[in-house]
């Protein structure tokens, strides 16, 4: 059968994702936390007395840490099933990611498991993360020149 | 191909599974099931192992014996490992297999043709863990992520045969050993789309190499192609081959609660296809509700450093057909 032929075999028995109740979830939650991240900042800077900036570090080792926390205890992997990329585009999502791999690998060793394998998930958004932000950075700076 | 055997039968099963298997329908059919996935073990690789140990152990208890000539066995995990390392100690001479998911029908087609007077009885042995088919195909166990709908669910467990030219239990009648399909499908979350078109080609030349009509089988069963892939199969045998598929089901759906279960299209894995066969579909046979089966056991052939490569997934499907005596 024809390359063609069959793909539309497997199209028409494909079922489509919600791709409007997903975007939706991710949305809400996506807002939820950042509300969430909002109000740590306020508390670490208003409680606390911590300076915004540092108060905004504070935040985000907090949910870094609760991630972290409840990927252990594992159950995070079905929160972020329903909530999807609410979760997993903030800091909580990368935190989960690296938690998850250091967990799945610790058995193989410190070096040749952990050490290696830890940011398998994470280490592309480091990667991309370093090159975008130097692009937007040589942009800023040319438009600056000019 | 189609090899046709004289007088070789598959003389007694054993079945281990893992929690999910024994929450599904056909949980009262398996030998033993472990309620936790780790089944104390340290790691996904021993537990996953440890099937294999574990099903051989009520193998030896049926049979009364560990009198075996010839251990056949096949897996997912990469070098064979799960197989490998259940056997260090079996101290008998042993083959392993790699047809991703259709290794148990490969199994049993090697070990039919492979009886002879050196080698009388040959045990046949596959596992699948899905936290160790995870672990090394997709993501770490613990993160998850969000799967789509046409997403497979690795069945956890171990099964072994043991095949002998003694009249007992069920009949291995012949075996059509499959071709390499490409499927022109680059979707590593849509297996049953890979592998359609294997299983159909697998069918189609049984049929034509034994002269036999589809109506021949009592029942036919596919390995793991889930929900979408026994849609996508069924339309494809009769747009291709002009065939109707009667009595048809597909093992991927039966092994699971669908509605219930976190399973997504259904299951899969190496031990998917055995678990139901020689659990439920064996029992059938014996209480002669079903006299012949065509059993087509599954493999997307996935390689997943090609899969990132942009090369499309090659698949293969190996038939045995199987009687009741």
């Amino acid at each position: 059968m024809e390359k063609k032929k069959y793909k539309e075999i497997v199209d028409k028995h494909t079922p489509k994702e919600n791709i409007l109740v997903n975007a939706l979830t991710a949305f809400t939650i996506g807002g939820i936390m950042g509300i969430i991240g909002q109000g740590l900042i306020e508390f670490y800077s208003y409680f606390l007395t911590i300076p915004e900036k540092e108060a905004s570090v504070c935040m985000i080792v907090t949910l870094i840490f609760i991630s972290c926390l409840l990927t252990s205890l594992g159950f995070f992997d079905k929160i972020v099933n329903f909530c999807k990329c609410g979760l997993i585009i903030p800091i909580t999502g990368f935190a989960h990611a690296t938690m998850s791999a250091a967990l799945e690998y610790r058995k193989e060793g410190f070096v040749t498991g952990l050490g290696a394998n830890m940011l398998k998930l994470s280490g592309a958004v480091i990667i991309f993360g370093v090159v975008s932000a130097w692009t937007f950075s040589l942009i800023r700076m040319l438009l600056g020149v000019i | 191909m189609t090899i046709k055997y004289n007088n070789v039968y598959i003389n007694t099963t054993s079945t281990v599974t893992g929690p999910y298997e024994a929450n599904g329908p056909l949980g009262s059919y398996f030998d033993k099931s472990f309620n936790d996935l780790y089944m104390g073990e340290k790691t996904w690789e021993d537990a996953e192992s440890k099937l294999i140990k574990e099903a051989l152990e009520i193998l030896y208890e049926k049979i009364g014996n560990k009198d075996i000539d010839l251990f056949i066995s096949g897996d997912l995990s990469n070098q064979l490992a799960a197989s490998n390392y259940a056997f260090m100690g079996e101290n008998i001479p042993f083959i392993g297999i790699y047809a991703a998911c259709a290794s148990s029908t490969l199994g049993l087609a090697l070990a039919g043709s492979l009886l002879s007077k050196e080698t009388e009885k040959i045990v046949t042995t596959v596992c699948s863990h899905n936290n160790a088919a995870e672990k090394q195909f997709r993501y770490p166990v613990e993160y998850g992520g969000p799967k789509p709908k046409t997403t497979t669910f690795t069945a956890t467990g171990g099964v072994s045969a043991l095949i002998s030219h003694k009249k007992e239990g069920i009949c291995l009648e012949s075996a059509t050993i499959g071709k390499v399909i490409n499927s022109n499908i680059t979707d590593v979350y849509h297996m049953g789309a890979v592998m359609a078109p294997a299983a159909a080609d697998t069918i189609y030349r049984h049929l034509l190499d034994t002269g036999r009509s589809i109506n021949y089988y009592d029942l036919i069963l596919t390995g793991d192609l889930g929900i979408y892939g026994k849609e996508i199969l069924q339309e494809y045998m009769l747009k291709e081959y002009g065939i109707t598929m009667q009595n048809y089901n597909d093992t991927g759906t039966m092994l699971y609660n669908l509605q219930k279960q976190p399973v997504y299209a259904g299951a899969s894995g190496p031990v998917c296809a055995p678990l139901v066969t020689y659990g439920y579909i064996f029992k059938e046979m014996q209480k002669k509700k079903l006299k012949r089966v065509l059993v087509v056991a599954t493999g997307a052939l996935m390689s997943p450093a090609r899969v990132n490569e942009k090369e499309s997934i090659p698949a293969i499907a190996h038939a045995v057909s199987l009687e009741a005596i």
